[in-house]
């Protein structure tokens, strides 16, 4: 008898999961189809042998990773570091790195800032956060880019104001880029900062004070602490699009300031070597990857701050 | 209250640059508005304040018809997207903890996790094998293309919404012998309905906003907002494109405001 009951409820059970996974599945088999298979298909390209005008020739050959970091002398045929590559993922790198610094640097303040407010008023300052986090980062793009081009908002202030005579160059640099990406990736350093700083119990920090903390000590020792899973979450949000970033390099930063996502553009546009070009998707995207399993981690070490 | 007290939430500094960051966040989106409604051709010189530029853009084909496949695409990606992320937030949150739920997740937020450039490319060698199969070109890769990208955007509102809900309700409907579907219908699906329009406006301002993924996977000819955007900065910058540039951010910040007015009364 008792046996029996178990066995219907156990039976009833694996319908209830058999049911739920049927419901997932759609949007796991849209996924898998449309951003896993293609993925996969980019690894397999990456091994392959690039064809004369573009596309593949199915024949296995490591040169397209090979030549991500190598490249043959046209002349002599010696192996030599590839330094244009390296250059620009070099650049990709401190670049992606320099933006999350700049992101924190006025992200920080900001997001203490609207936690601070009064309560009625945060969800306000907030919507001005998530609106230009929301709005088309193309049309972003070219709103920094018109203040500092050439004819642009700065250059004909000073040139009206007579402080110049001649536009001052200020696109196609890194800095532009740096501008540019701190420009539209800073509301992702806000947000999940913002939502650790409103979560912070501020007796805490009134108990560091009571007990004679200077402010800066209570702000490194209380406050930091608590809310840096916040500041690790802003930092893998910024890093990752801004790694990766595409738009804003090609537009602030043309050709010769190009960053990894250009320079796989380049690959499989006029470079005409699809499998470097996939090589290097690939490794751009597992060194995402890497970072965000590292950080993740991090994060969850800090996760007892959860207070 | 003249004299300000001691105050722990006060540090010195973090207002000045908190303003900073937000005169810096609008003052060139505000500039590039201001552009838009210049009645000269040439940026920078000021010749009147007119909305000419908005009515040249809306007159000009080549805008019309990068506006309606915008709106298509983003219309049917949303309503895809919304549909799939609604129903694997169900299966995720409804009863007990199910075996594999991680991996679920991991999968539903993996478009978020390739980089654009890269998932762009992958979609584009992809579809064009399709393309050349069939010979079909139409908005349906593009379609395709964005439901994928927008089912994580989707699924966060919804499952937020439907974690806040416990299961005693529907555990009552059920109780007083309401079916599986007519529990859902009246009882889930109007608690959850704030949660699924909110995803769904995501979707949409996220498939509107997308440039990279559209200009790999659309076919020759075809245009978006955006990729017809970027294709027009190819040429000199015009007051023209200010005014298409405006027109878009428009068209986002109406979505948002009207998402975040529905997100802010709560379950």
């Amino acid at each position: 008898m008792l046996s029996e009951a178990s066995n219907g409820e156990a039976l009833l059970r694996r319908a209830e999961t058999r049911r739920r996974w049927s419901l997932a599945m759609p949007a796991l088999i849209v996924i898998a189809l449309f951003s896993i298979l293609p993925l996969a298909v980019m690894v397999v390209y990456s091994f392959l042998t690039p064809g004369t005008y573009g596309n593949v020739v199915w024949q296995f050959s490591l040169d397209g990773w090979f030549s991500v970091v190598f490249e043959r002398d046209l002349f002599d045929d010696t192996l030599g570091l590839a330094d244009a590559h390296l250059s620009i993922l070099g650049r990709s790198a401190l670049l992606a790195l320099a933006t999350t610094g700049l992101t924190m640097l006025f992200g920080l303040p900001t997001a203490w800032f609207i936690a601070t407010r009064p309560v009625a008023t945060r969800a306000y300052w907030m919507f001005l956060i998530t609106v230009p986090f929301w709005t088309n980062l193309l049309v972003r793009t070219i709103a920094i880019q018109e203040v500092i081009r050439a004819d642009g908002t700065i250059n004909r202030l000073l040139l009206g104001l007579g402080v110049i005579d001649a536009p001052i160059q200020m696109m196609f640099t890194n800095g532009a880029v740096l501008l540019g990406m701190t420009y539209v990736y800073l509301p992702l350093m806000v947000l999940p900062v913002y939502a650790a700083i409103e979560k912070f119990d501020f007796r805490l920090a009134e108990a560091a004070y009571d007990l004679h903390a200077s402010r800066f000590y209570c702000l490194r020792r209380v406050i930091f602490p608590l809310i840096r899973p916040g500041i690790v979450a802003g930092s893998i949000l910024v890093f990752i699009p801004a790694l990766g970033a595409y738009v804003t390099p090609r537009l602030m930063g043309g050709g010769r300031a190009m960053m990894w996502g250009n320079l796989i553009d380049l690959q499989f546009g006029q470079g005409r070597n699809w499998p470097l070009g996939a090589a290097l998707s690939v490794s751009l995207t597992l060194l995402v990857m890497i970072a965000l399993v590292l950080s993740v981690r991090r994060f969850a070490g800090g996760g007892r701050s959860d207070v | 209250m003249s004299k300000r007290k001691f105050s722990v939430r006060h540090v010195p500094g973090a207002a000045p640059i908190a303003i900073v960051t937000f005169v810096a966040l609008y003052a060139p989106v505000l500039i590039l508005i201001a552009n838009a409604f210049n009645a000269g051709p040439v940026i920078g010189r000021w010749e009147g304040f007119s909305g000419r530029w908005f009515v040249a853009a809306i007159g000009n084909d080549a805008f019309r018809n990068a506006a309606l496949n915008s709106l298509i695409v983003a219309a049917l990606a949303a309503l895809i997207s919304t549909s799939l992320a609604t129903m694997a937030a169900l299966a995720i949150t409804r009863g007990r903890r199910l075996r594999g739920e991680g991996g679920i997740f991991v999968v539903l937020n993996q478009p978020l996790l390739v980089p654009e450039i890269v998932l762009a490319i992958a979609l584009m060698i992809v579809l064009a094998q399709i393309k050349q199969a069939t010979g079909y070109h139409g908005l349906g890769y593009l379609i395709v293309a964005h439901s994928t990208f927008c089912i994580p955007f989707a699924f966060m509102p919804i499952r937020a919404r439907l974690e806040g809900m416990d299961l005693t309700l529907e555990t009552a409907a059920m109780d007083l012998y309401a079916g599986r579907f007519y529990t859902f219908r009246r009882v889930t699906l109007p608690l959850l309905a704030p949660g699924i329009l909110a995803g769904f406006m995501l979707a949409f301002v996220v498939s509107l906003d997308n440039v990279v993924v559209s200009s790999f996977v659309k076919s020759p000819g075809q245009e978006t907002l955006p990729t017809y955007l970027m294709g027009e900065l190819r040429r000199n910058l015009s007051s023209e494109i200010y005014a298409i540039s405006a027109l878009l951010l428009f068209a986002s910040v109406t979505v948002v405001a009207a998402s975040w007015l529905i997100t802010r009364r709560k379950p």
